[in-house]
């Protein structure tokens, strides 16, 4: 989606800012909303496209203006409204009003070492053959779907080069939709910073961006 | 929900007292419902907050420069190297390590949100997660570099890597001069979080901090 979420190549947002030596976290509440976003995933009411999604649905201007753990913090909260496991009263009362719905799994804390462990690979079993190869030329289609994508603006429409296939990987598009993994090749592209941010762009500068099998047109 | 609707309209300054309740009430509410064990929410957090950070990552880089072996496993499967060293799992599960030489220095984004290494690097920092070096990384990353006191020459490529998939990158920095015969362990203070994402450079053999 063309949202606040898409910002590569914008202008504007001053100076990067680094903090020395700084924490996992700055206050207690973002402890609680990344551990909480973590543990309601494991519970199979979404995917992390959708929790992407979530994020980056919010207003433009409101997503701009939060810190990452209050975009979370909206995500979790449109989810959770989303899958109907709460209601905008209980969030308002912080207690239970209605039956919880049953879920097929709840992240019980003797699990959790072994599923950080483990994590959940995206690549996928698949009995096509990718229909690019390294040093193939390629454009990125100029696709605006209005939900979720993986393919920033900037590239759109923009020449580039296979520099590796990546494997067969879940689609984000369609996984974010509910509409299932429906893997597709992932390749690596290589393009240039002239391609992709015009003539001044310094002439050895490259930019390689992760893109699927749909995303992309044979040159 | 009037909660949430205030504090899109207020903005800033009455955002931060009201969310630290709204996340209260969230967690007792989910908590109230049976939906998470609060004892597995104290375990996420002493993960990332104690146990898993750029240490593992300065492993990595320095067991690469004294084993010209395990760098090119490195550079060949990266997922499998690095699990070779016990760093595996969430925002892991398909590493790739990108190396930087004389003539080209990598440095990795992630424009459409903040896809970020976990295993190896911990949770991102705030900037890299922010809309400054978010739109610029791809963009001017020269000038992103010069934020963080590197000076790129012209005869370098710089090649930017966006995360826009669940491939995570780690760059693997140049090996300092001046530092034959080094341990791994000497090697692995030089290695910073920074020369990791690619927005900085290993420390100089005499920036060595004092070993631990």
């Amino acid at each position: 989606m063309n949202g606040a979420q898409d910002l590569g190549g914008k202008h504007g947002f001053g100076p990067i800012d680094p903090e020395p030596n700084e924490p996992p976290f700055h206050d207690d509440w973002e402890r609680h909303v990344f551990a909480l976003t973590l543990a309601m995933g494991f519970t199979g009411q979404w995917n992390i496209d959708k929790s992407r999604h979530a994020r980056e649905s919010m207003d433009p201007a409101h997503y701009l203006s939060s810190s990452y753990y209050q975009i979370w913090l909206e995500g979790l909260t449109r989810l959770l409204l989303n899958a109907e496991l709460v209601s905008r009263e209980e969030l308002e009362a912080g207690e239970s009003r209605n039956d919880p719905v049953p879920l097929k799994q709840i992240m019980r804390a003797e699990i959790v070492p072994d599923l950080l462990a483990k994590g959940g690979p995206a690549d996928r079993e698949t009995d096509t053959e990718p229909v690019f190869s390294e040093g193939d030329a390629v454009r990125a289609k100029n696709i605006q779907p209005p939900g979720h994508t993986r393919l920033p603006g900037y590239a759109r429409s923009r020449q580039g080069v296979i520099a590796a296939v990546r494997g067969c990987h879940v689609f984000p598009d369609a996984n974010a939709r509910g509409d299932g993994d429906q893997p597709q090749w992932l390749y690596s592209v290589r393009f240039t910073a002239q391609e992709l941010f015009g003539d001044t762009a310094p002439p050895k500068d490259e930019v390689h961006i992760d893109m699927w099998e749909s995303y992309l047109d044979a040159v | 929900m009037a909660h949430t609707h205030d504090d899109h309209e207020h903005g800033e300054g009455s955002e931060l007292p009201d969310i630290e309740l709204r996340v209260k009430a969230l967690e007792s509410l989910l908590v109230d419902k049976g939906y998470v064990d609060p004892a597995a929410l104290g375990i996420l957090v002493e993960t990332y907050e104690k146990k898993v950070g750029p240490r593992n990552g300065a492993a990595v880089v320095a067991k690469a420069w004294s084993d010209e072996a395990y760098k090119q496993k490195l550079l060949d499967d990266a997922t499998a190297a690095i699990a070779e060293l016990g760093f595996t799992g969430r925002q892991g599960e398909h590493m790739v390590v990108v190396e930087n030489t004389a003539q080209t220095h990598n440095m990795v984004v992630c424009t459409l949100c903040s896809c970020y290494p976990w295993p190896v690097l911990g949770l991102p920092p705030v900037w890299y997660k922010s809309a400054p070096y978010r739109s610029r990384a791809v963009a001017d990353p020269r000038g992103v570099l010069e934020e963080f006191g590197v000076e790129m020459d012209d005869d370098v490529a710089v090649k930017v890597w966006d995360s826009t998939a669940e491939v995570r990158y780690l760059v693997l920095p140049l090996r300092p001069e001046g530092t034959d015969g080094w341990s791994e362990e000497d090697l692995a203070r030089l290695v910073t979080r920074d020369s990791m994402i690619g927005t900085g450079l290993a420390l100089s053999a005499d920036q060595a901090p004092e070993g631990a």
